[in-house]
Order: C-alpha cells, then structure tokens, then sequence
C-alpha cells in the first residue's frame, strides 16, 4: 500500500520556510547550471546559422580563421573559374572574394576596446548571404567610404551607428546603414566595399573566397580539385562547418567551466536538501511509528520520503528553469578565443536544457533524500512510537 | 564560560546536521575561493606588467604589423631608455590543443627589458648566438619534457609552413606572477624566410616595447611616440603595458562578469542551507528558549546565544574552507595549468572568503535570534518540538 501523495504534499507545504529556503538553494543552482547551457546553446546556434549550406569558404592552407589567411590575386583568379559555381539570377556567377580584416573600436558603454571583424564585399557577397537584410538606412554605395554595421556592432559600438563615422586605416568612414544577419556571427561585423577596403588597408590580397556549388552534392570533387592543385596553396570547407568549428572553443570553455560550477554547487544544495529531510525525519518520528502500526510497510515509508525530497527536488528544478527562461530576453557580446573578434549571441533555451535542469535538479533531490528516507524506514515501530 | 559552554553544547547536539552544514560551508567558500583565483588568473597578465614599459602598436588592430624602422625614430623620443619589439607567430605544435604563446623578439633587447624571465649567462649566450635557436619557461618545458637541446616543430598558422626551433634554454619567473610557459625566438629567423617568401610582409613586427627612463612620464611620452607616426601609412597606438593587458583582459569582461556573479550566487545558496538549519534549530528549541527566559535571561542574551552559535559553524566552515582552496587550487593548477599560467590564491581571496563566511553566519541567525528574543514565554512552552 502506498503512502497518498496529497499528505506527502502537505508536508512539504507544513514547513513552508524551511521548504522555500532548501527549493530555493536547489533552484539557484539549476539556475546557474541552465544558463550556461543556454550560453553555450545560443553560441553554437548563432554561428551554425551563419553559415549556409551549399556555400563554400575558401582559405589559405592552416589557417584556422579568415583573419589570418590571405589568398593572392592569381589564386583567387583560380578558384573564381571553377566550373562548380553556381550561377546568379542575373547571369553571375555566385563567388566573392572578400579581404576580412579586424579594427579596434570602444565599446559604446564602457568605452573599453574590441575587436571587430570588418569584411570587404561586392553585389556577389550578398546574394551569398539571403539571411543578411538592411533594417535602417540603406546599403553603402562602391567606392566611397561608406560602411553598413551589423545590428549588434551598431548598438555595443561607439560610432557605429547609422550617420555616425568611423575613423580606421587613415580615413573616415560614413555608418549609412544597419543590416540584420538574422541572428547570425555577421551581426557582429562592419561590412564594406571591397575593392575600398582592399585599398584603405593596403592589402594586395584577399582572405577568403566564398562561393555557392551549383550543386550542393559536389563538395568533395571541388574540396578534391582545390587541395591538389599545385597552384593553390588552399583548404575548402562548407561554409556551415567552417562557422560551427569557430564556436567549438568557446562553448567548449563555457560548458566545461559551467558544469564543474553546477556540480561543486550542487553538493553545497544537496546537503541543504539532506539537512531538511533529516529535519522532517527526525520530527515526525511518533508518526512515522503510527504508519507503520497502521500497517503501511517499510517500502512504502521510503517511497514517500524519496517522494518528499524529489518533489523539493522538482520545485526548485522549476523555479530556476523559470528565472533562466527569462534570461531568453538577454544577449551577450564577447570576443571569441578562436577569432579574436567580438561575437553577439543570446541565451537559448532547448527541450534539451529544459530536461537537463529537471534531471539534475531530481538528481539533486534523491541524492539529498535517500540517507534520510533511509532512516526513516529503518526505524523500530516500538522506539518509533515511544519517542512521543 | 558558561555562556561559551552552552554555545558549544547547542552547536553539537545535532552532530550530523551540524556537521552536514559544515560541510556545505567548506563547499561553497572552497568554490567561492577558486573561483575569485580564476578570475584573479585572468587579470594575472596585467598585474606582472611594469610601469616603466609602453607598448606600441598599430592604431588599426593587432592584425597590422609595424615597419621595424619605426624603432630607430621611438629611440630618438625622449625619455625612452630601450626599445625593442616582439611578434606573435601563432604555431601549432603537433595539434592544436597543445597551445601555448610564442613570440619572435629580437633576444638582447628583449631580454635587456625584461629581467623578470630568468636565464643563466650561458644559456642567455647560446640562445643570442643561435639564430635558430628558442627559450621557453620552466612550466612549458615541463609540460612537453622538453630539455636544452630539443628541436621543436611549430606549425605555422599565419606564417605558413613547419619552422623547426633548437631549444637553447629554460627561463625561471622572477616572481610568481611571471608567465612561465611562453616561448621566445629569434625575430630574425622569421623574418628572414618571410622575406623570401612574402616580401611584402617582411621587416615589420606586431608591437614594438619601450621602457622608459622614467615610469611617471609614461603618458608624455606615449602621445609623443604616437605624434611621431601621425597620419603615416601605419599610426601607432603606445599605452602602458599594464593597459595594452587589461585591454585583452576587457575582451572577455563578459565572461569574467558571469563568473564574478556566480561565485556570489555560490555564496547566497550557502547562505540558504545555513539559513535553514539555524530555523530548524531555533524551531525546536522554541521551548528552551523560553524556559531560559522564565528563569531571567534576557530577550538579548538569547538571541546572542543563536548568533554566536550560527557564527561559530559558519566559522569553522569558513577557516576548513580556505584551508582547503589550496590543495583543491593546487589540483586545479595541474589540471588546467595551460590555460592559466599563472594561478595563485591571494590574500584578498582568503579575506573576502573568510568575510564571507562570517556573512553567512550573521544572516542565517538575524530572523531565528529576532524571532526568539521577541518569543513570549508563554507560547515557548506551549509549543512542542
């Protein structure tokens, strides 16, 4: 026979403080444990998405980053007149080769300096791009010293707003738009007119060439083509991989730091949730001798105190999803080890975490109850009833 | 003594939650302790900078180089006493997790300016008359079994190619905020093939480092250092060497934020935990209470009694806490010495780990002492248990 579940409730309501204080500290660390992963969910999300699928990015052999590599013109000639590229609505063919370099700026808050990526691109780039739209202003027109800014550079960044200028590579450059990278890494990059920056810059070469396959199937022929010609000192990869590898690092950092956080606080919640159950054994002694003299058995007096703390357990696992849920609204703007540039991203919260919070927070609970509710059980009917 | 005595009594009459409070104590200010150390490692760079040194790079970003010919015209800027310059080269050596940072650097200058790493004469000889040969610091060398002697593959990511060093000596930190597990080479070495195979690239270098004859006029003569390259092809950017490290350090101020915040949050769940167990506490002895009120005490002397009690768990869990932080830092060192050099508890960690605890002991007993010196006598013992 079982316990019912309504008095195991009411018991936890009967000592509301001492309930709301112990749910409390188990909440605080689902709260911290769900928000890392949420931080290192929305990196990963936000650079996954910044690649597309059927594009390919093109750069110098081992060089990790388009920041460090540099293509010449001969071979970026070479790789623009492969016949794998997709061609345009208007007759183009989709392959741009873009200088990426990265600037210095202050931080509109704190006036502290970062840096950004700023990325030179012709008509081609953006059809490239579909995900990347103008939200204010317009697009900065070839050959002048104009520049449009990704949404999150535009509002961290001093001078990066629409009609404000930037000075960099000896010149001042008009902010004459705003675009929207969909939640993407490009939300955090200035982009500019190619052949200007190339100039500014003084740069005779590109970084990277980015092109779309005709067909998407074809990646390991044109990966094959570039890497054994002996012209090219290049590496190929899909667009989507190349941005996913940039955000392995840093979301590696952030989730290993944040579970070893999550699993040292976790002992400080287990041992409060430990503490209570003992409190509730110990104080409801006569009756739990009444149970058993009544005839529930020792299973069943267990059951409901490993009921009671997962429930203490559950509650607090809802309350700190709850207050991390709400972290959603919040975004995060930091430099990426890998990159060494400034990437914006959110807190995203998947059915994943959610599971993983409520895992670890009844973990927490039959970790903290078990001792207890053991005790429980164990007790002798006849000392039970006389410690009355 | 009486008092104390019936202090120690209350503390230890629950052994076990008494104990399991502890426990949680030691966890929480252990946390809190390790986490302060991670953050203090971050900042660690900066804190081991020297005011008598600027560093100078290019206004852009530290992706554009400087024309090494930019030496000769900081020489000539009053006030600076030496110049010399470093670039990172950015090697990979075997795979890309074995990191660590490398720079070219033109070795008697550098070495001039930088007393801290420590090189015996020979050692200091055999690696300025070796063009190719490289130092690293103790850590490093431990890290991999290097000796004197080895060669050392890099595999370069912004120079291309494999650049093999000879390993000609092994520095020591003057203190122990130097950072021991960089390694140093020959800039000329690189600028040698670079010229050959990137012409364009050659003769320049990413910062160029001055020390000053006077560490006060440190701003003076950064802004006449950077007057000097004014509206050239390549501006300059000089600031102090503790500035040019905070400014790596603000790269990543989001994260250090998020980490300050938790370890706080670590100490607000203890405070929890400990919260409840002077409740339960003060809950049950609700009738003791009032009998030592019946008998005279005073509503103050009681809640003195809870406090004192609460102050005293808090505070062994506290001292067991920092007595613990150094071994757990010490494994933690061994674990992820790479990714923080430098990883030391100071005397400020210990002292916010110790006010902490202390904190802990006074909130958990406010309401159960506030609660039990206002308890009338009669409901005290009217309740039961």
């Amino acid at each position: 026979m079982h316990i019912p579940f309504t008095y195991i409730v009411r018991n936890l309501f009967a000592r509301r403080v001492t309930t709301a204080l112990t749910a409390g500290g188990m909440a605080l660390v689902v709260y911290v444990f769900a928000t890392v992963l949420m931080l290192s969910a929305g990196l990963q999300a936000t650079l996954v998405a910044t690649g597309q699928d059927d594009n390919v990015i093109v750069i110098r052999r081992g060089s990790q980053t388009e920041v460090q590599s540099g293509i010449d013109r001969t071979q970026a000639g070479i790789v623009e007149s492969l016949p794998d590229i997709a061609v345009g609505q208007d007759g183009q063919r989709l392959v741009s080769k873009e200088p990426v370099v990265l600037i210095n700026l202050p931080k509109r808050e704190s006036g502290k300096p970062s840096n950004v990526v700023i990325r030179g691109v012709t008509q081609n780039g953006l059809a490239l791009r579909p995900q990347v739209q103008i939200i204010e202003g317009r697009m900065f027109r070839p050959g002048m010293a104009e520049v449009i800014a990704g949404r999150s550079i535009a509002t961290g960044f001093r001078g990066a707003a629409v009609g404000e200028t930037l000075r960099f590579a000896s010149r001042d450059w008009t902010v004459v738009g705003v675009f929207d990278g969909g939640r993407t890494g490009f939300d955090s990059e200035i982009w500019g007119d190619a052949e200007q920056m190339l100039q500014a810059f003084r740069r005779t070469g590109f970084s990277a060439v980015i092109f779309r396959l005709a067909d998407s199937d074809r990646l390991d022929a044109v990966k094959e083509t570039i890497e054994s010609d002996p012209r090219l000192t290049l590496e190929a990869k899909r667009e989507t991989a190349f941005y996913a590898d940039q955000s392995e690092a840093l979301s590696k950092f952030i989730n290993y730091l944040g579970t070893t956080i999550s699993v040292i606080f976790s002992i400080g919640a287990i041992i409060g949730a430990m503490i209570t159950m003992y409190a509730s054994v110990a104080s409801r002694t006569a009756e739990i001798g009444t149970l058993r003299a009544l005839g529930f058995s020792r299973g069943a007096i267990l059951m409901a105190f490993l009921v009671e703390s997962l429930l203490l357990g559950l509650l607090g696992g809802a309350i700190g999803l709850t207050g991390a849920a709400f972290m959603q609204s919040m975004s995060i703007s930091t430099t990426n080890f890998q990159t060494f540039a400034e990437v914006a991203f959110r807190f995203v919260l998947t059915p994943g975490i959610v599971v993983a919070g409520l895992l670890f927070a009844l973990v927490m609970g039959f970790v903290g109850g078990f001792l207890p509710a053991a005790r429980a059980a164990r007790l002798k009917i006849v000392d039970a009833l006389r410690a009355a | 003594m009486f008092f104390l005595r019936l202090v120690f009594k209350n503390a230890l009459r629950h052994k076990l939650r008494t104990s399991l409070t502890i426990v949680g104590i030691v966890v929480a200010i252990t946390a809190f302790g390790l986490l302060r150390t991670v953050i203090d490692a971050w900042y660690a760079g900066a804190n081991a900078s020297s005011s008598a040194r600027l560093v100078t790079r290019n206004a852009v970003s530290l992706v554009f180089a400087l024309p090494l010919t930019y030496t000769e015209k900081i020489r000539q800027v009053p006030g600076v006493a030496a110049v010399s310059w470093a670039n990172w080269f950015g090697g990979v050596y075997i795979r890309e997790g074995n990191f660590f940072p490398q720079f070219a650097v033109d070795p008697p200058t550098y070495l001039d300016i930088y007393p801290e790493f420590v090189l015996s004469p020979e050692e200091r000889k055999a690696f300025v008359m070796d063009r190719q040969g490289a130092i690293v610091g103790r850590k490093l060398a431990e890290r991999f079994g290097w000796k004197v002697g080895d060669q050392i593959p890099l595999r370069g990511t912004i120079y291309p190619g494999t650049w093999t060093f000879n390993l000609r000596g092994i520095y020591d930190g003057a203190t122990k905020s130097t950072a021991e597990s960089q390694m140093l080479f020959h800039w000329s070495y690189l600028n040698e093939s670079v010229k050959k195979r990137f012409p364009r690239r050659a003769d320049q270098t990413g910062v160029l480092i001055e020390q000053l004859e006077d560490p006060d006029q440190a701003a003076a003569v950064s802004q006449m250092i950077d007057a000097t390259f004014k509206n050239s092809l390549a501006e300059t950017l000089t600031e102090t060497e503790n500035a040019f490290q905070l400014g790596f350090v603000a790269m990543s101020e989001a994260i250090l934020l998020a980490i300050q915040a938790v370890s706080f949050v670590v100490i607000v769940i203890i405070m929890a935990v400990m919260a409840n167990t002077m409740a339960m506490t003060a809950r049950e002895r609700g009738a003791e209470y009032a009998t030592l009120k019946a008998l005279g005490f005073g509503g103050g002397f009681v809640a003195l009694l809870i406090f004192c009690e609460s102050l005293l768990i808090a505070l062994l869990g506290g001292l067991a806490g920092v007595a613990l932080t150094f071994p757990v830092a010490n494994a933690f060192r061994e674990l992820l010495g790479n990714f923080f050099p430098i990883f030391y508890i100071s005397d400020e960690t210990v002292a916010l780990q110790l006010g902490a605890g202390l904190l802990v002991g006074v909130v958990a007993a406010a309401f159960p002492a506030w609660h039990a010196a206002r308890l009338r006598v009669v409901e005290g013992l009217r309740a039961v248990g």
